[in-house]
């Protein structure tokens, strides 16, 4: 089979996952765009490990390594984006930090409206001590 | 063309074609399932290309674990049901984003496809199989293997540690 295929198609995923990254405001969707992008790089290690004299099996064996090591990625993105949903109130990416001088006066950060405080019950965290 | 360059052909435009329309949707749940099926049909290329385990390895971690992830947090974040504007950057910058992705394609392309232009694999007989991959990986690879599963372990304590991490705006984060 021809290798031709499988190059063209990681360069339109690497290209159509640099537009996600771009064109999105929303933090996850983006994280959506870096996914493709890795997943082109995985193709174009798989297409050039399917050749007979590839030394090492290093195409897959290094494709199975990406991909372990996105799933490490995920992870700590997504626990980024929830740390910042919870304090900010949103996951808007291209938003205005809000300039106040008072934090306590921002109501999208005031700890009463948020609706994870009563879950985690977090005593150690230092939102509390401006609650009481 | 052999039957595997069709059958490649045909599998790959339904990787592009969901890939964008996971990044161009306005339903933000519906970009999640749209890479759902990028990434599950990604898998299909990856079995045609001959690589059983790899295919087996994407749908394990990135169909099954990752986009579960990526829905979770769209739920957690309150992700909106129905069309939704304001997902997307301004049209200008779209735009921009259109310019360069194409660049990025452009340039990947011209690069790559000279390299392997003409090049034809076999991939009825193959040469590089699962027990060769087993022996790279627990031969030359090994220490690398190992150190993936120290970073597996630091990116968990990491995702523990951020998740109780509290931003404020104005005040420094503890």
């Amino acid at each position: 089979m021809h290798l031709q295929y499988p190059l063209a198609l990681a360069a339109l995923l690497a290209g159509i996952g640099v537009f996600g990254v771009l064109a999105r405001r929303n933090a996850v969707l983006v994280l959506i765009g870096v996914e493709l992008i890795l997943n082109a790089a995985n193709l174009i290690l798989v297409t050039v490990g399917s050749q007979p004299d590839a030394p090492f099996a290093a195409g897959p064996v290094l494709t199975l390594f990406v991909i372990t090591i996105a799933a490490a990625e995920v992870c700590v993105a997504l626990a980024v984006i929830l740390a910042m949903f919870r304090g900010l109130g949103h996951i808007d990416l291209t938003a205005d930090p809000e300039l106040t001088d008072n934090p306590a006066d921002d109501p999208a950060a005031d700890p009463a409206d948020d609706p994870d405080y009563a879950t985690t019950g977090d005593r150690d965290s230092p939102r509390n001590e401006v609650a009481s | 063309m052999t039957t595997r360059d069709i059958v490649f052909v045909v599998v790959g435009a339904i990787t592009a074609l969901s890939a964008l329309l996971s990044v161009t949707t306005r339903h933000v749940v519906h970009a999640a399932l749209w890479l759902l099926v990028s990434l599950g049909s990604l898998a299909g290329c990856y079995l045609v290309l001959g690589q059983e385990l790899v295919a087996l390895v994407q749908l394990l971690v990135y169909v099954g674990a990752i986009v579960v992830l990526v829905l979770f947090a769209l739920m957690l974040t309150r992700a909106p049901i129905g069309p939704n504007p304001d997902i997307s950057t301004p049209p200008w910058q779209r735009v921009v984003a259109v310019v360069l992705g194409g660049a990025t394609t452009a340039l990947l392309a011209a690069t790559l496809l000279p390299v392997l232009s003409g090049v034809t694999v076999d991939l009825d007989r193959p040469r590089s199989g699962t027990l060769q991959i087993a022996q790279a990986v627990f031969g030359t690879w090994v220490w690398p293997f190992e150190l993936l599963s120290v970073l597996l372990l630091v990116a968990l304590i990491g995702a523990f540690a951020v998740s109780r991490l509290v931003i404020r705006q104005g005040v420094d984060a503890p």
